[in-house]
Protein backbone atom coordinates (compact mmCIF):
# COMPACT_ATOMS: atom_id res chain seq x y z
CA UNK A 1 0.00 0.00 0.00
CA UNK A 2 2.89 2.37 0.76
CA UNK A 3 4.34 2.05 -2.73
CA UNK A 4 0.90 2.56 -4.29
CA UNK A 5 0.35 5.70 -2.19
CA UNK A 6 3.75 7.06 -3.17
CA UNK A 7 3.02 6.24 -6.80
CA UNK A 8 -0.29 8.14 -6.53
CA UNK A 9 1.52 11.09 -4.94
CA UNK A 10 4.10 11.08 -7.73
CA UNK A 11 1.41 11.06 -10.43
CA UNK A 12 -0.60 13.78 -8.67
CA UNK A 13 2.43 16.09 -8.45
CA UNK A 14 3.41 15.36 -12.05
CA UNK A 15 -0.08 16.25 -13.27
CA UNK A 16 -0.21 19.41 -11.15
CA UNK A 17 3.12 20.68 -12.48
CA UNK A 18 2.09 19.99 -16.08
CA UNK A 19 -1.12 21.98 -15.70
CA UNK A 20 0.19 25.53 -15.89
CA UNK A 21 -3.15 27.13 -15.04
CA UNK A 22 -3.26 25.59 -11.59
CA UNK A 23 0.39 26.42 -10.96
CA UNK A 24 -0.22 30.08 -11.67
CA UNK A 25 -3.66 30.58 -10.21
CA UNK A 26 -3.61 28.53 -7.05
CA UNK A 27 0.07 28.36 -6.30
CA UNK A 28 1.46 31.78 -7.19
CA UNK A 29 -1.64 33.79 -6.31
CA UNK A 30 -0.99 34.13 -2.53
CA UNK A 31 2.54 35.42 -3.21
CA UNK A 32 1.12 37.88 -5.71
CA UNK A 33 -1.41 39.11 -3.15
CA UNK A 34 1.36 39.45 -0.58
CA UNK A 35 3.37 41.65 -2.93
CA UNK A 36 0.28 43.68 -3.69
CA UNK A 37 -0.79 44.24 -0.06
CA UNK A 38 2.78 44.79 1.03
CA UNK A 39 3.21 47.51 -1.59
CA UNK A 40 -0.14 49.22 -0.97
CA UNK A 41 -0.02 49.32 2.82
CA UNK A 42 3.75 49.67 3.14
CA UNK A 43 4.99 50.56 6.60
CA UNK A 44 1.84 52.01 8.12
CA UNK A 45 2.19 50.53 11.62
CA UNK A 46 2.70 52.31 14.92
CA UNK A 47 4.44 49.30 16.45
CA UNK A 48 8.24 49.88 16.39
CA UNK A 49 10.28 47.46 14.28
CA UNK A 50 7.32 45.93 12.51
CA UNK A 51 5.99 46.84 9.10
CA UNK A 52 2.55 46.07 7.73
CA UNK A 53 4.17 44.07 4.96
CA UNK A 54 5.75 41.77 7.55
CA UNK A 55 2.37 41.27 9.21
CA UNK A 56 0.92 40.38 5.82
CA UNK A 57 3.76 37.98 5.10
CA UNK A 58 2.99 36.08 8.30
CA UNK A 59 -0.80 36.12 7.95
CA UNK A 60 -0.69 35.24 4.27
CA UNK A 61 0.79 31.85 5.20
CA UNK A 62 -2.65 30.93 6.50
CA UNK A 63 -4.20 31.95 3.20
CA UNK A 64 -1.61 30.00 1.22
CA UNK A 65 -2.24 26.81 3.17
CA UNK A 66 -5.99 27.27 2.96
CA UNK A 67 -5.97 27.61 -0.83
CA UNK A 68 -3.55 24.73 -1.37
CA UNK A 69 -5.38 22.40 1.01
CA UNK A 70 -8.99 23.40 0.63
CA UNK A 71 -9.22 24.60 -2.97
CA UNK A 72 -6.71 22.19 -4.56
CA UNK A 73 -8.33 19.28 -2.80
CA UNK A 74 -11.96 20.31 -3.26
CA UNK A 75 -11.60 21.17 -6.94
CA UNK A 76 -9.21 18.28 -7.62
CA UNK A 77 -11.58 15.71 -6.19
CA UNK A 78 -14.56 17.11 -8.08
CA UNK A 79 -12.51 16.92 -11.26
CA UNK A 80 -11.35 13.37 -10.54
CA UNK A 81 -14.97 12.40 -10.09
CA UNK A 82 -15.95 14.02 -13.37
CA UNK A 83 -13.14 12.93 -15.69
CA UNK A 84 -13.25 9.27 -14.67
CA UNK A 85 -10.12 9.16 -12.48
CA UNK A 86 -12.04 7.91 -9.46
CA UNK A 87 -14.11 5.49 -11.49
CA UNK A 88 -10.98 4.05 -13.07
CA UNK A 89 -9.19 3.68 -9.73
CA UNK A 90 -12.20 2.13 -8.08
CA UNK A 91 -12.12 -0.64 -10.69
CA UNK A 92 -8.55 -1.52 -9.67
CA UNK A 93 -7.20 -3.05 -6.44
CA UNK A 94 -5.95 0.39 -5.33
CA UNK A 95 -7.21 1.04 -1.78
CA UNK A 96 -9.15 4.29 -1.32
CA UNK A 97 -6.67 5.30 1.39
CA UNK A 98 -3.81 5.20 -1.13
CA UNK A 99 -5.73 7.57 -3.36
CA UNK A 100 -6.35 9.98 -0.47
CA UNK A 101 -2.75 9.73 0.76
CA UNK A 102 -1.63 10.53 -2.78
CA UNK A 103 -3.75 13.68 -2.69
CA UNK A 104 -2.44 14.55 0.77
CA UNK A 105 1.14 14.15 -0.49
CA UNK A 106 0.36 16.59 -3.30
CA UNK A 107 -1.08 19.09 -0.83
CA UNK A 108 1.86 18.64 1.57
CA UNK A 109 4.45 19.25 -1.16
CA UNK A 110 2.48 22.24 -2.45
CA UNK A 111 1.97 23.65 1.04
CA UNK A 112 5.68 23.35 1.90
CA UNK A 113 6.60 25.05 -1.37
CA UNK A 114 3.90 27.68 -0.84
CA UNK A 115 5.09 28.44 2.70
CA UNK A 116 8.71 28.58 1.53
CA UNK A 117 7.78 30.98 -1.24
CA UNK A 118 5.82 33.29 1.07
CA UNK A 119 8.53 33.26 3.75
CA UNK A 120 11.12 33.95 1.05
CA UNK A 121 9.15 36.96 -0.21
CA UNK A 122 8.72 38.14 3.40
CA UNK A 123 12.44 37.84 4.12
CA UNK A 124 13.83 39.12 0.83
CA UNK A 125 11.34 41.86 0.00
CA UNK A 126 10.10 42.98 3.42
CA UNK A 127 13.08 42.20 5.70
CA UNK A 128 11.01 39.86 7.85
CA UNK A 129 13.42 38.38 10.44
CA UNK A 130 13.47 34.56 10.70
CA UNK A 131 12.47 33.28 14.16
CA UNK A 132 14.41 31.10 16.62
CA UNK A 133 14.18 27.32 17.06
CA UNK A 134 11.32 27.26 19.57
CA UNK A 135 9.19 29.34 17.23
CA UNK A 136 9.99 26.94 14.37
CA UNK A 137 8.76 24.11 16.58
CA UNK A 138 5.44 25.92 16.95
CA UNK A 139 5.51 26.52 13.21
CA UNK A 140 5.80 22.76 12.54
CA UNK A 141 2.76 21.64 14.51
CA UNK A 142 0.77 24.61 13.37
CA UNK A 143 1.67 23.86 9.76
CA UNK A 144 0.77 20.16 10.00
CA UNK A 145 -2.53 20.78 11.79
CA UNK A 146 -3.45 23.50 9.28
CA UNK A 147 -2.65 21.37 6.24
CA UNK A 148 -4.53 18.35 7.57
CA UNK A 149 -7.61 20.35 8.61
CA UNK A 150 -7.80 22.25 5.29
CA UNK A 151 -7.24 19.12 3.23
CA UNK A 152 -9.90 17.10 5.04
CA UNK A 153 -12.38 19.98 4.70
CA UNK A 154 -11.51 20.19 1.01
CA UNK A 155 -12.34 16.49 0.56
CA UNK A 156 -15.56 16.93 2.49
CA UNK A 157 -16.68 19.99 0.54
CA UNK A 158 -15.99 18.32 -2.83
CA UNK A 159 -19.14 16.29 -2.18
CA UNK A 160 -21.33 19.35 -2.70
CA UNK A 161 -19.54 20.46 -5.87
CA UNK A 162 -21.72 19.07 -8.66
CA UNK A 163 -19.63 20.12 -11.64
CA UNK A 164 -15.88 20.60 -11.60
CA UNK A 165 -16.14 23.78 -13.67
CA UNK A 166 -18.03 25.44 -10.79
CA UNK A 167 -15.57 24.27 -8.16
CA UNK A 168 -13.39 27.39 -8.22
CA UNK A 169 -16.38 29.69 -7.80
CA UNK A 170 -17.98 27.67 -5.01
CA UNK A 171 -14.81 27.03 -3.05
CA UNK A 172 -13.45 30.56 -3.25
CA UNK A 173 -16.50 32.13 -1.62
CA UNK A 174 -15.81 30.76 1.88
CA UNK A 175 -12.07 31.23 1.33
CA UNK A 176 -12.25 34.93 0.45
CA UNK A 177 -14.90 35.75 3.05
CA UNK A 178 -12.80 34.11 5.75
CA UNK A 179 -9.68 36.07 4.70
CA UNK A 180 -11.51 39.31 5.38
CA UNK A 181 -12.94 38.39 8.77
CA UNK A 182 -10.03 36.32 10.10
CA UNK A 183 -7.31 38.98 10.30
CA UNK A 184 -5.50 37.99 7.08
CA UNK A 185 -6.46 40.87 4.78
CA UNK A 186 -7.48 43.21 7.60
CA UNK A 187 -5.33 43.44 10.68
CA UNK A 188 -5.49 44.34 13.57
CA UNK A 189 -8.52 42.09 13.62
CA UNK A 190 -9.89 44.27 16.45
CA UNK A 191 -11.06 46.80 13.85
CA UNK A 192 -13.89 44.38 13.05
CA UNK A 193 -17.20 44.34 14.94
CA UNK A 194 -16.88 41.94 17.84
CA UNK A 195 -19.67 39.66 16.58
CA UNK A 196 -17.76 39.18 13.34
CA UNK A 197 -14.65 38.20 15.29
CA UNK A 198 -16.80 35.72 17.17
CA UNK A 199 -17.99 34.24 13.88
CA UNK A 200 -14.42 34.04 12.55
CA UNK A 201 -13.32 32.30 15.75
CA UNK A 202 -15.42 29.27 14.87
CA UNK A 203 -13.34 28.67 11.73
CA UNK A 204 -9.72 27.50 11.51
CA UNK A 205 -8.27 30.32 9.43
CA UNK A 206 -8.33 32.95 12.20
CA UNK A 207 -6.27 30.67 14.42
CA UNK A 208 -3.89 29.73 11.65
CA UNK A 209 -3.16 33.40 10.86
CA UNK A 210 -2.79 34.26 14.55
CA UNK A 211 -0.40 31.33 15.02
CA UNK A 212 1.79 32.33 12.10
CA UNK A 213 1.93 35.89 13.41
CA UNK A 214 3.19 34.48 16.71
CA UNK A 215 5.92 32.61 14.85
CA UNK A 216 7.19 35.50 12.73
CA UNK A 217 6.39 38.73 14.61
CA UNK A 218 7.86 40.23 17.81
CA UNK A 219 6.07 39.21 21.00
CA UNK A 220 4.75 42.75 21.51
CA UNK A 221 2.42 42.36 18.56
CA UNK A 222 0.15 40.13 20.64
CA UNK A 223 -1.52 43.31 21.95
CA UNK A 224 -3.14 43.68 18.53
CA UNK A 225 -4.80 40.25 18.69
CA UNK A 226 -8.44 39.85 19.65
CA UNK A 227 -7.62 38.38 23.06
CA UNK A 228 -4.48 40.50 23.56
CA UNK A 229 -2.43 37.27 23.66
CA UNK A 230 -1.27 34.53 21.22
CA UNK A 231 -3.60 31.82 22.63
CA UNK A 232 -1.45 28.95 21.30
CA UNK A 233 -3.25 26.30 23.35
CA UNK A 234 -6.63 27.34 22.08
CA UNK A 235 -5.27 27.43 18.52
CA UNK A 236 -4.11 23.82 18.78
CA UNK A 237 -7.48 22.86 20.24
CA UNK A 238 -9.56 24.55 17.53
CA UNK A 239 -7.42 23.22 14.67
CA UNK A 240 -7.41 19.73 16.21
CA UNK A 241 -11.20 19.89 16.47
CA UNK A 242 -11.45 20.86 12.79
CA UNK A 243 -9.26 17.91 11.85
CA UNK A 244 -11.73 15.62 13.63
CA UNK A 245 -14.77 17.37 12.12
CA UNK A 246 -13.16 17.21 8.66
CA UNK A 247 -12.43 13.51 9.03
CA UNK A 248 -15.99 12.74 10.12
CA UNK A 249 -17.41 14.79 7.22
CA UNK A 250 -15.10 12.98 4.79
CA UNK A 251 -16.15 9.57 5.96
CA UNK A 252 -19.84 10.40 5.88
CA UNK A 253 -20.01 12.39 2.63
CA UNK A 254 -17.37 10.84 0.36
CA UNK A 255 -18.78 9.77 -3.00
CA UNK A 256 -16.97 7.87 -5.75
CA UNK A 257 -19.04 9.37 -8.57
CA UNK A 258 -21.47 12.21 -9.13
CA UNK A 259 -24.31 9.72 -9.51
CA UNK A 260 -23.30 7.14 -6.94
CA UNK A 261 -25.82 4.67 -5.48
CA UNK B 1 -17.61 -22.34 -11.37
CA UNK B 2 -19.04 -19.87 -13.88
CA UNK B 3 -17.45 -16.46 -14.41
CA UNK B 4 -20.74 -14.59 -13.94
CA UNK B 5 -23.99 -15.82 -12.39
CA UNK B 6 -26.91 -13.44 -12.06
CA UNK B 7 -30.43 -14.23 -10.90
CA UNK B 8 -33.31 -11.80 -10.58
CA UNK B 9 -31.16 -8.65 -10.80
CA UNK B 10 -33.14 -5.47 -10.15
CA UNK B 11 -32.29 -1.77 -10.06
CA UNK B 12 -34.63 1.19 -9.72
CA UNK B 13 -33.74 4.87 -10.10
CA UNK B 14 -36.20 7.15 -8.34
CA UNK B 15 -39.30 6.41 -10.44
CA UNK B 16 -37.79 4.32 -13.24
CA UNK B 17 -37.18 0.58 -13.11
CA UNK B 18 -33.94 0.35 -15.09
CA UNK B 19 -33.30 -3.36 -14.63
CA UNK B 20 -36.28 -5.65 -14.12
CA UNK B 21 -35.19 -9.09 -13.08
CA UNK B 22 -32.27 -10.24 -15.23
CA UNK B 23 -30.93 -13.82 -15.19
CA UNK B 24 -27.55 -14.36 -16.81
CA UNK B 25 -24.80 -16.96 -16.84
CA UNK B 26 -21.44 -16.40 -18.49
CA UNK B 27 -19.08 -19.38 -18.60
CA UNK B 28 -15.35 -19.11 -18.08
CA UNK B 29 -13.40 -18.40 -21.25
CA UNK B 30 -16.49 -17.23 -23.08
CA UNK B 31 -17.01 -14.00 -25.03
CA UNK B 32 -20.50 -12.89 -24.10
CA UNK B 33 -22.14 -9.88 -25.76
CA UNK B 34 -24.94 -7.83 -24.27
CA UNK B 35 -26.92 -5.99 -26.94
CA UNK B 36 -29.63 -3.43 -26.57
CA UNK B 37 -30.70 0.09 -27.45
CA UNK B 38 -29.70 3.09 -25.35
CA UNK B 39 -31.58 3.12 -22.07
CA UNK B 40 -32.18 -0.64 -22.12
CA UNK B 41 -30.21 -1.10 -18.90
CA UNK B 42 -26.93 -2.40 -20.36
CA UNK B 43 -24.61 0.01 -18.62
CA UNK B 44 -26.50 -0.20 -15.33
CA UNK B 45 -26.28 -4.00 -15.37
CA UNK B 46 -22.60 -4.01 -16.25
CA UNK B 47 -21.78 -1.41 -13.61
CA UNK B 48 -23.45 -3.58 -10.98
CA UNK B 49 -21.34 -6.54 -12.10
CA UNK B 50 -18.20 -4.37 -11.96
CA UNK B 51 -18.97 -3.31 -8.40
CA UNK B 52 -19.50 0.33 -9.44
CA UNK B 53 -23.16 0.43 -8.57
CA UNK B 54 -25.43 -1.07 -5.96
CA UNK B 55 -28.32 -3.32 -6.83
CA UNK B 56 -31.80 -3.25 -5.36
CA UNK B 57 -32.49 -6.95 -5.67
CA UNK B 58 -31.30 -10.29 -6.95
CA UNK B 59 -28.24 -12.44 -6.51
CA UNK B 60 -24.96 -11.65 -8.28
CA UNK B 61 -21.76 -13.71 -8.32
CA UNK B 62 -18.78 -12.52 -10.33
CA UNK B 63 -15.74 -14.84 -10.17
CA UNK B 64 -17.48 -16.40 -7.17
CA UNK B 65 -17.88 -13.17 -5.19
CA UNK B 66 -20.56 -10.55 -4.65
CA UNK B 67 -19.28 -7.39 -6.43
CA UNK B 68 -21.15 -5.25 -3.89
CA UNK B 69 -18.88 -6.39 -1.06
CA UNK B 70 -15.78 -7.78 -2.82
CA UNK B 71 -12.41 -6.26 -1.96
CA UNK B 72 -9.09 -5.42 -3.63
CA UNK B 73 -8.08 -9.05 -4.28
CA UNK B 74 -11.26 -9.56 -6.33
CA UNK B 75 -10.62 -6.31 -8.20
CA UNK B 76 -7.15 -7.52 -9.12
CA UNK B 77 -8.83 -10.39 -11.04
CA UNK B 78 -11.16 -8.23 -13.14
CA UNK B 79 -10.40 -5.63 -15.79
CA UNK B 80 -12.67 -2.74 -16.69
CA UNK B 81 -12.48 -0.74 -19.89
CA UNK B 82 -14.16 2.58 -19.22
CA UNK B 83 -16.56 4.05 -21.73
CA UNK B 84 -16.04 7.81 -21.45
CA UNK B 85 -13.07 8.58 -19.24
CA UNK B 86 -10.88 11.61 -19.92
CA UNK B 87 -8.56 11.22 -16.93
CA UNK B 88 -4.76 11.39 -16.78
CA UNK B 89 -4.70 13.83 -19.71
CA UNK B 90 -1.35 15.28 -18.65
CA UNK B 91 0.43 11.94 -18.34
CA UNK B 92 2.04 10.07 -21.21
CA UNK B 93 0.71 6.69 -22.32
CA UNK B 94 3.69 4.86 -20.81
CA UNK B 95 3.51 6.79 -17.53
CA UNK B 96 -0.17 5.99 -17.04
CA UNK B 97 0.09 2.32 -18.04
CA UNK B 98 3.10 1.82 -15.72
CA UNK B 99 1.31 3.66 -12.92
CA UNK B 100 -1.80 1.46 -13.09
CA UNK B 101 0.34 -1.68 -13.51
CA UNK B 102 1.69 -0.95 -10.04
CA UNK B 103 -1.72 -1.65 -8.46
CA UNK B 104 -1.75 -5.32 -9.52
CA UNK B 105 0.05 -8.31 -8.04
CA UNK B 106 1.08 -9.82 -11.41
CA UNK B 107 0.75 -7.17 -14.10
CA UNK B 108 1.65 -7.58 -17.75
CA UNK B 109 4.68 -5.71 -19.06
CA UNK B 110 3.67 -2.11 -19.84
CA UNK B 111 5.54 -2.00 -23.17
CA UNK B 112 4.00 -5.31 -24.23
CA UNK B 113 0.45 -4.08 -23.52
CA UNK B 114 1.08 -0.79 -25.32
CA UNK B 115 2.30 -2.78 -28.33
CA UNK B 116 -0.75 -5.05 -28.12
CA UNK B 117 -3.14 -2.09 -28.43
CA UNK B 118 -1.03 -0.58 -31.20
CA UNK B 119 0.12 2.54 -29.36
CA UNK B 120 3.86 1.96 -29.44
CA UNK B 121 4.43 4.95 -31.79
CA UNK B 122 2.44 7.11 -29.33
CA UNK B 123 3.91 5.74 -26.11
CA UNK B 124 5.57 9.01 -25.12
CA UNK B 125 2.68 11.27 -26.13
CA UNK B 126 0.52 12.97 -23.54
CA UNK B 127 -2.86 11.27 -23.40
CA UNK B 128 -4.45 14.70 -23.99
CA UNK B 129 -2.92 14.77 -27.47
CA UNK B 130 -4.37 11.44 -28.63
CA UNK B 131 -7.32 11.02 -30.99
CA UNK B 132 -10.59 9.59 -29.70
CA UNK B 133 -9.81 6.11 -30.96
CA UNK B 134 -6.28 6.17 -29.54
CA UNK B 135 -7.64 7.37 -26.21
CA UNK B 136 -9.98 4.34 -26.12
CA UNK B 137 -7.04 2.06 -26.80
CA UNK B 138 -5.34 3.50 -23.71
CA UNK B 139 -8.50 2.51 -21.80
CA UNK B 140 -8.19 -1.01 -23.19
CA UNK B 141 -4.50 -1.16 -22.23
CA UNK B 142 -5.39 -0.10 -18.67
CA UNK B 143 -8.17 -2.69 -18.58
CA UNK B 144 -5.87 -5.60 -19.42
CA UNK B 145 -2.63 -4.52 -17.72
CA UNK B 146 -3.49 -6.49 -14.56
CA UNK B 147 -3.89 -9.81 -16.43
CA UNK B 148 -7.62 -10.05 -15.63
CA UNK B 149 -9.55 -13.32 -15.60
CA UNK B 150 -12.64 -11.39 -16.61
CA UNK B 151 -12.70 -8.29 -18.77
CA UNK B 152 -15.62 -5.85 -19.02
CA UNK B 153 -15.87 -3.93 -22.29
CA UNK B 154 -18.62 -1.34 -22.41
CA UNK B 155 -19.07 -0.23 -26.03
CA UNK B 156 -15.34 -0.46 -26.68
CA UNK B 157 -15.12 0.45 -30.37
CA UNK B 158 -17.27 3.59 -30.44
CA UNK B 159 -15.30 6.15 -32.44
CA UNK B 160 -12.93 3.62 -34.05
CA UNK B 161 -12.30 3.67 -37.79
CA UNK B 162 -12.96 0.34 -39.60
CA UNK B 163 -9.33 -0.68 -39.60
CA UNK B 164 -8.90 0.07 -35.92
CA UNK B 165 -12.03 -1.96 -35.17
CA UNK B 166 -10.64 -5.01 -37.01
CA UNK B 167 -7.38 -4.70 -35.07
CA UNK B 168 -9.33 -4.37 -31.87
CA UNK B 169 -11.35 -7.50 -32.64
CA UNK B 170 -8.11 -9.41 -33.20
CA UNK B 171 -6.90 -8.20 -29.84
CA UNK B 172 -10.10 -9.41 -28.14
CA UNK B 173 -9.75 -12.80 -29.84
CA UNK B 174 -6.14 -13.01 -28.66
CA UNK B 175 -7.21 -12.28 -25.08
CA UNK B 176 -10.04 -14.80 -25.28
CA UNK B 177 -7.58 -17.32 -26.74
CA UNK B 178 -5.50 -16.91 -23.57
CA UNK B 179 -8.56 -17.87 -21.52
CA UNK B 180 -9.83 -14.40 -20.53
CA UNK B 181 -13.60 -14.28 -20.09
CA UNK B 182 -15.05 -11.24 -21.82
CA UNK B 183 -18.32 -9.44 -21.24
CA UNK B 184 -18.96 -7.00 -24.04
CA UNK B 185 -21.74 -4.49 -24.57
CA UNK B 186 -22.12 -3.03 -28.01
CA UNK B 187 -24.40 -1.25 -30.44
CA UNK B 188 -22.72 -2.87 -33.40
CA UNK B 189 -24.29 -6.12 -34.49
CA UNK B 190 -21.40 -7.03 -36.78
CA UNK B 191 -19.16 -6.71 -33.75
CA UNK B 192 -21.31 -9.05 -31.68
CA UNK B 193 -21.53 -11.49 -34.57
CA UNK B 194 -17.79 -11.41 -35.19
CA UNK B 195 -16.74 -11.83 -31.57
CA UNK B 196 -19.39 -13.35 -29.34
CA UNK B 197 -19.74 -17.00 -28.46
CA UNK B 198 -23.12 -16.20 -26.96
CA UNK B 199 -25.22 -13.07 -26.66
CA UNK B 200 -28.31 -11.67 -25.01
CA UNK B 201 -30.59 -8.84 -26.09
CA UNK B 202 -31.70 -6.43 -23.41
CA UNK B 203 -34.75 -4.23 -23.97
CA UNK B 204 -36.49 -2.11 -21.38
CA UNK B 205 -34.58 -3.65 -18.49
CA UNK B 206 -35.27 -7.28 -19.34
CA UNK B 207 -33.60 -9.95 -21.47
CA UNK B 208 -35.80 -10.61 -24.50
CA UNK B 209 -33.62 -13.21 -26.19
CA UNK B 210 -30.47 -15.18 -25.55
CA UNK B 211 -28.46 -17.53 -27.72
CA UNK B 212 -25.52 -17.81 -30.09
CA UNK B 213 -25.19 -15.34 -32.98
CA UNK B 214 -26.54 -18.07 -35.29
CA UNK B 215 -29.56 -19.06 -33.22
CA UNK B 216 -30.59 -15.84 -31.48
CA UNK B 217 -34.31 -15.17 -31.46
CA UNK B 218 -35.11 -18.25 -33.58
CA UNK B 219 -32.86 -16.97 -36.35
CA UNK B 220 -31.84 -20.52 -37.40
CA UNK B 221 -35.48 -21.53 -37.75
CA UNK B 222 -36.48 -18.21 -39.26
CA UNK B 223 -36.60 -19.62 -42.79
CA UNK B 224 -35.50 -17.93 -45.96
CA UNK B 225 -36.68 -15.41 -48.48
CA UNK B 226 -36.36 -16.60 -52.08
CA UNK B 227 -36.66 -14.17 -54.94
CA UNK B 228 -36.06 -14.43 -58.67
CA UNK B 229 -37.02 -12.75 -61.95
CA UNK B 230 -39.77 -14.31 -64.03
CA UNK B 231 -41.06 -12.72 -67.24
CA UNK B 232 -39.49 -9.41 -66.23
CA UNK B 233 -41.19 -9.39 -62.81
CA UNK B 234 -39.64 -9.97 -59.41
CA UNK B 235 -41.20 -12.88 -57.54
CA UNK B 236 -40.64 -13.35 -53.81
CA UNK B 237 -41.56 -16.19 -51.49
CA UNK B 238 -40.99 -16.52 -47.72
CA UNK B 239 -40.48 -20.17 -46.74
CA UNK B 240 -39.41 -22.24 -43.74
CA UNK B 241 -37.52 -24.57 -46.09
CA UNK B 242 -36.80 -23.37 -49.65
CA UNK B 243 -35.56 -26.76 -50.95
CA UNK B 244 -38.75 -27.85 -52.70
CA UNK B 245 -39.26 -24.49 -54.39
CA UNK B 246 -35.70 -24.42 -55.74
CA UNK B 247 -36.05 -27.98 -57.10
CA UNK B 248 -39.33 -27.07 -58.79
CA UNK B 249 -37.92 -23.86 -60.33
CA UNK B 250 -34.90 -25.75 -61.66
CA UNK B 251 -37.08 -28.51 -63.11
CA UNK B 252 -39.33 -25.93 -64.80
CA UNK B 253 -36.35 -24.47 -66.58
CA UNK B 254 -36.83 -21.00 -65.01
CA UNK B 255 -33.95 -18.57 -65.59
CA UNK B 256 -32.15 -18.66 -62.21
CA UNK B 257 -29.39 -16.14 -62.88
CA UNK B 258 -31.08 -13.59 -60.61
CA UNK B 259 -32.03 -16.05 -57.85
CA UNK B 260 -31.28 -14.89 -54.29
CA UNK B 261 -31.91 -16.70 -51.03
CA UNK B 262 -31.62 -14.52 -47.96
CA UNK B 263 -31.87 -15.54 -44.36
CA UNK B 264 -32.64 -12.97 -41.61
CA UNK B 265 -29.48 -11.11 -40.57
CA UNK B 266 -28.62 -10.66 -36.94
CA UNK B 267 -29.69 -7.08 -37.43
CA UNK B 268 -33.18 -8.08 -38.66
CA UNK B 269 -33.57 -10.44 -35.72
CA UNK B 270 -32.35 -7.81 -33.31
CA UNK B 271 -34.67 -5.10 -34.63
CA UNK B 272 -37.61 -7.52 -34.39
CA UNK B 273 -36.66 -8.34 -30.82
CA UNK B 274 -36.40 -4.78 -29.58
CA UNK B 275 -39.22 -3.56 -31.85
CA UNK B 276 -41.62 -6.04 -30.28
CA UNK B 277 -41.18 -4.25 -27.01
CA UNK B 278 -42.03 -0.80 -28.22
Amino acid sequence: MTSMSLSRGHVEILQFLRDRTSVIFTFLFPALLLLLFGTIFGDSYDQPGVSASQVYAASMLAYGILTTGFVTMGAGLALDREDGTLKRLRGTPLPIMSYLIGKLLLVLVLAVAEAALLILVGVLVYDMPLPDASHWLTFSWLFVLSVVACTLLGIAVSGIVKHARNAGAILNVPVVVLQFISGVFIHPITQLPSWLITVASFFPIKWMAQGFRYVFLPDGMKSLEAAGSWELGRTALVLGAWCVIGLVLCLTTFRWSERDR
Amino acid sequence: MEAIEVTGLRKTYKDKEAVRGIDLVVARGEIFALLGPNGAGKTTSVEILEGHRRRDGGDVRVLGEDPGTAGPSWRSRIGIVLQDASDAADLTVTEMVRHVAGFYPEPREAAEVIELVGLTPKRNSKIRKLSGGQRRRVDVALGIIGRPELLFLDEPTTGFDPQARRQFWDLIRTLAGDGTTILLTTHYLDEAEALADRLAVLADGAIVAEGTPATLGGRAAGGAKVSWQENGRTRTEQLADPSDLIRKLAADGTDLRTLTITRPTLEDTYLDLIGARR
